[in-house]
């Protein structure tokens, strides 16, 4: 199984709040010194989904990502988690996009990498949580999608997943080549073994320019990004004892009419 | 570029009625194509669809258009985005608007790359700018964090999905007179790849959970199984639904349908009670469209009380029982 699993470097969204701040000119989350970027944690899961079927069946995991430079570490990293070789996609063009132009670099990728029977990309982005990215490759592809999936295996040389809806799961079975979006429900992400992650950093990660793989225009603009500022501060209700405050949080409820 | 009006809404049914979503939809989407000086029609699509979907006229529906058949009984992204691009190219609608459901998520997005337009998913506001008549959709990101607005300005239609319970549901006036109209997309059987073998359907007694007013929620502070089962008794005197942070639902202390957050429910009710929980970014982006939240947990620095607008710092099985014991005596039920 020829596989290629799109990632994303973000920033850790599990920062505290106080810490986070938006840029006024860049229009985007300011990157605490102190804080690493990390790659998107349903990317991740898409990464493993990919390791499990290769625990199963003979098979080759390209990962691509589109970022800046310090993307290639998410890339080593999901190399060091059992992948097998990777490509970084940046250039300036390719920044300040929206999910179409996102989707429409990645799909030019895909196809100049060319040999694939199944892409895998995580169910939504850890920062902006667009959710689009995946469908719309496959859409630029024209290669059938499922979405948020809890669980894929090969089945006969079909692929078959199980799909995470509002109210239960389902069974999908596709022929190849698919894309299909990871959810988180595929279980925890392997660690990468110290020799893994040694040779990891060993492996050539080219990078692919806007002179590789062509840019294309967004279809929505931002207007506008900020911190939602909370006109009520949270009022602590208390009493002498624990019971107490907790006798005074109903009534305090009652008197708002909140039950 | 073709004239393009009026605003539609994709539909769903539940349970032989119109969904909750599909009511909120209606609402807002009255209210936009009255802005913009337009009709509202309610699209529905699916097999043997009953007679619900006639009730969007008394919802606030002009015209209900049904793409019926039993090729859509099981939702197939190629099926539906196949049928919608079909009812694009015949009926030009200026807005198009979503659920963010299971139907939405999937199918909205491939939509808006197959019409090469712009789409902005799980919307808490959308708005028309008048001047510009353009939609002005808000998203929060950055797990809640932050929120931002998106314009589509060169592409038609305008598309968005919506995060349940975000709009006020329509009233119904079953004195409304509305045109129903059937739509065939005459679609190629051939060219719609994979098929559905199998369904679970998780059964959810009680309220739903995305549907319910008010929300008690248990973290991994709550401590175990037997003491998780607790919270229903206060749900149950709320006329409530009792959700869960991921730990509960990992150590399988209550269903893993039970989860509220980004992977999990999306909720906004009027009053959520979190328990034990420390608000991590994840589930607070799954939470925080609540109208008023309260939180009972015992360390102060907790992230929940940054979005809380009452709060107790204590040990939750003190506070718990006397505040459920006053809840039901307030509201004399028991």
């Amino acid at each position: 199984m020829n596989m290629i699993v799109c990632v994303k470097e973000i920033l850790d969204p599990e920062i505290p709040a106080k810490l986070f701040k938006i840029g006024a000119e860049t229009q985007r989350a300011i990157k605490p010194s102190e804080i690493k970027l990390v790659i998107s944690d349903y990317d991740e899961s898409a990464m493993e989904a990919a390791l499990k079927i290769k625990d199963a069946v003979a098979s080759k995991i390209t990962v691509i990502s589109l970022g800046s430079e310090s993307a290639t570490n998410v890339i080593r990293h999901c190399i060091a988690m059992g992948g097998d070789e990777g490509i970084l996609l940046s250039d300036p063009l390719f920044i300040d996009n929206d999910s179409y132009g996102t989707a429409f670099v990645l799909a030019e990728a895909i196809k100049k990498i060319g040999d694939y029977d199944l892409i895998l990309c995580g169910r939504q982005e850890g920062d902006w949580d667009a959710g689009q990215v995946g469908s719309g490759i496959a859409e630029l592809l024209g290669i059938p999608s499922v979405t948020i999936i809890s669980g894929i295996e090969v089945r006969d040389g079909k692929i078959v997943v199980e799909r995470l809806l509002t109210d239960g799961r389902e069974t999908v079975e596709v022929a190849t080549p698919v894309l299909v979006t990871v959810s988180s429900e595929v279980g925890e992400p392997r660690y990468p073994n110290l020799r893994r992650i040694r040779e990891s950093y060993k492996k050539e990660i080219p990078v692919w320019t806007a002179q590789d793989v062509a840019p294309a225009k967004a279809k929505n603009r931002m207007l506008s990004l900020w911190v939602p500022v909370r006109e009520a501060k949270c009022e602590f209700i208390t009493g002498a004892t624990p019971e107490e405050a907790g006798t005074n949080l109903a009534l305090k409820l009652k008197e708002a009419k909140l039950i | 570029m073709v004239d393009r009006k009026g605003v539609v809404i994709v539909g769903e049914i539940s349970n032989g009625k119109l969904a909750s979503i599909t009511t909120e939809l209606l609402n807002i989407g009255r209210k936009l194509a009255d802005e913009l000086g337009e009709e509202l029609a309610a699209l529905f699509i699916g097999s043997g669809m009953s007679e619900a979907a006639r009730e969007a006229i008394s919802y606030g529906a002009d015209r209900v258009y049904t793409i019926d058949g039993p090729m859509f009984a099981d939702y197939l992204t190629d099926s539906y985005v196949g049928a919608l691009e079909k009812f694009d190219k015949q009926f030009y609608p200026e807005l198009l608007l979503f659920g963010h459901t299971s139907l939405g998520r999937d199918l909205a997005p491939r939509l808006a790359f197959r019409l090469e337009t712009g789409l902005t998913l799980d919307c808490i506001d959308i708005a028309i700018d008048t001047e510009t008549r353009l939609l002005k959709k808000t998203k929060p990101i950055y797990g809640g964090n932050a929120l931002a607005v998106y314009v589509c300005e060169g592409t038609r239609p305008q598309m968005a999905s919506i995060r349940a319970k975000t709009m006020e549901p329509a009233k119904p006036d079953t004195s409304r007179k509305g045109e129903m109209i059937p739509f065939d997309p005459a679609l190629d059987k051939a060219a719609i790849r994979g098929k559905v073998t199998g369904r679970t359907k998780e059964e959810v007694t009680g309220i739903k959970l995305e549907e319910a007013n008010v929300v008690v929620c248990g973290g991994r502070g709550i401590g175990g199984m037997e003491q998780f089962q607790k919270l229903e008794e206060l749900a149950w005197l709320l006329n409530g639904a009792v959700g869960a942070t991921r730990p509960p639902c990992d150590d399988k202390w209550c269903p893993a349908h039970c989860q509220i957050g980004n992977t999990g429910k999306l909720v906004s009710p009027a009053l959520y009670i979190g328990i034990a929980l420390s608000g991590s970014m994840q589930h607070i982006a799954g939470m925080s469209g609540s109208k008023t939240i309260v939180a009972i947990n015992k360390d102060p620095e907790a992230n929940i009380f940054g979005v809380a607008h009452y709060g107790v710092v204590d040990d939750y099985t003190k506070v718990l029982p006397a505040f459920t014991a006053k809840c039901k005596e307030l509201l004399s039920k028991g």
